[in-house]
């Protein structure tokens, strides 16, 4: 776990919202205007804090999906059961609305092209690597990131369109599916050696998803020869006890 | 200060004298937070050394540290992600016990704990004497798992919960502060939660 350069820090300010999309039942891309906004590295994560008139406040961390490069700040949240902050912003957020936000946070789970790199991420945990991908593509990078993307159905995996057209190799637990030569990929958990490939000459690799699939994807790099001090990992979520 | 149309948040329960500002109870479920891949340690082969600004550098064995006068922590955990845990119960060594052996030197004035990942973290001695700070190795009697910092971990539960590092194997203690891996990475030197010292920058 070394150091690099110190990557950007952004103190409280707000964001306007500019356009809110409803994916499905449970997914909520918002598109921010932020005023006074500090360039992220792809990977940082900002803090939505609501606040109720009584001053009562409830904060989240939500990965950036957004590039730096793009005009707006792009958060992408999975509403949860119960979910203080993220039911909020799926049932009322609508344009317009303005939140309080803190970002970019996070120095340690970030890729802006200093190392060629594999990424695993499942579920809402591609989002991260969305704004890696789109940070490469913009700056023809490209060849620098290999993206292994994991989610149970094509419908529930954010940005799957997005992360197919880019080449991402993905993997659907819950159904099989179409590869671009019309064979079918029958649902399965990603396989060593479809991983194996993508490990091959990289230097560094990101694990983000929940715990058990963060803890999945370690022991494919692993077994695929990743040195386990070059595996960066983001996971979310709880284990029962 | 902007007041969020439409919310109201959850009722008002329990607040405000369990949970620091800005803190959610999350009820049964114990996140699990970390940067690196979890390692899985046999228990009987782990040790803890205690060097640095010490009089008396040591290194316990598995065995030796379960052998030293245990003492358990009571209480409440808070994580800077915002979720707090209520009602935990760890059991371990007070650090007490750990420098009553090797004694700090005069001018200790700060812990950097080392995890078998390279993870660190830094805190001031003052917030790791006085019956403050363990090293433990179960919760609510059972082992802790290695996805919560098995086979040992430092808990310094009035601090946010990255200062409790996980798999520790190393106190060393310093006369100057030095950033451990999150508090390079933006987070706060101290990290009160009762005063949100969340990141760098925070008062």
């Amino acid at each position: 776990m070394t150091d690099g350069p110190a990557a950007p820090v952004g103190r409280w300010t707000v964001g306007t919202l500019a356009e809110v999309d409803r994916l499905g039942d449970r997914l909520v891309r918002l598109r921010l205007e932020v005023e006074d906004r500090v360039d992220h590295w792809p990977g940082q994560h900002y803090v939505i804090r609501l606040r109720a008139e009584d001053g009562y406040t409830a904060s989240r961390s939500y990965s950036v999906a957004s590039d730096p490069g793009d005009p707006l700040l792009e958060l992408m949240v999975e509403c949860l059961p119960g979910g203080e902050v993220s039911a909020f912003l799926y049932d009322e957020a609508r344009v317009g609305d303005r939140f309080e936000l803190r970002g970019p946070i996070g120095g340690w789970f970030t890729w802006h092209g200093e190392a060629t790199a594999v990424c695993i991420g499942g579920g809402t945990g591609v989002v991260p690597l969305v704004a890696m991908l789109r940070h490469a593509r913009r700056h023809g990078l490209t060849d620098r990131l290999r993206v292994c993307a994991v989610g149970r159905t094509l419908d529930t995996l954010p940005y799957v369109r997005e992360l197919l057209d880019a080449g991402a190799f993905v993997a659907l637990t819950r159904e099989n599916l179409a590869t671009p030569l019309g064979v079918a990929r029958v649902a399965a958990p990603p396989y060593l050696d479809e991983v194996a490939p993508l490990v091959e000459g990289a230097e560094r690799a990101y694990v983000c998803g929940s715990v058990g699939f963060a803890s999945y994807a370690v022991r494919l790099l692993q077994e695929a020869g990743m040195l386990t001090r070059s595996i960066r990992v983001e996971q979310f979520g709880a284990t029962g006890q | 200060m902007v007041i969020t149309r439409g919310f109201t948040g959850r009722p008002r329960r329990g607040r405000p004298d369990r949970l620091p500002p800005g803190q959610y109870d999350a009820g049964e479920e114990w996140p699990v937070l970390t940067a690196e891949a979890t390692p899985h340690l046999v228990p009987e082969k782990h040790t803890l050394t205690v060097d640095g600004a010490v009089e008396a550098p040591h290194t316990w064995s598995w065995r030796e540290l379960h052998a030293l006068p245990g003492s358990s922590y009571a209480g409440d955990i808070h994580c800077v992600t915002t979720w707090s845990k209520l009602d935990m119960t760890f059991s371990g060594v007070s650090l007490d016990q750990l420098w009553r052996r090797t004694r700090p030197r005069d001018g200790a004035a700060y812990l950097l704990a080392h995890s078998t990942t390279g993870y660190t973290t830094n805190l001031p001695l003052a917030d790791v004497t006085g019956g403050r700070a363990w090293v433990v190795w179960a919760e609510g009697g059972r082992p802790l798992a290695p996805e919560h910092g098995g086979p040992l971990r430092l808990l310094v539960p009035h601090l946010y919960f990255w200062k409790s590092a996980k798999w520790v194997t190393r106190l060393e203690l310093l006369t100057a502060d030095r950033p451990g891996f999150w508090e390079q990475n933006g987070y706060h030197d101290r990290g009160d939660p009762w005063l949100e010292q969340r990141y760098q920058g925070d008062p």
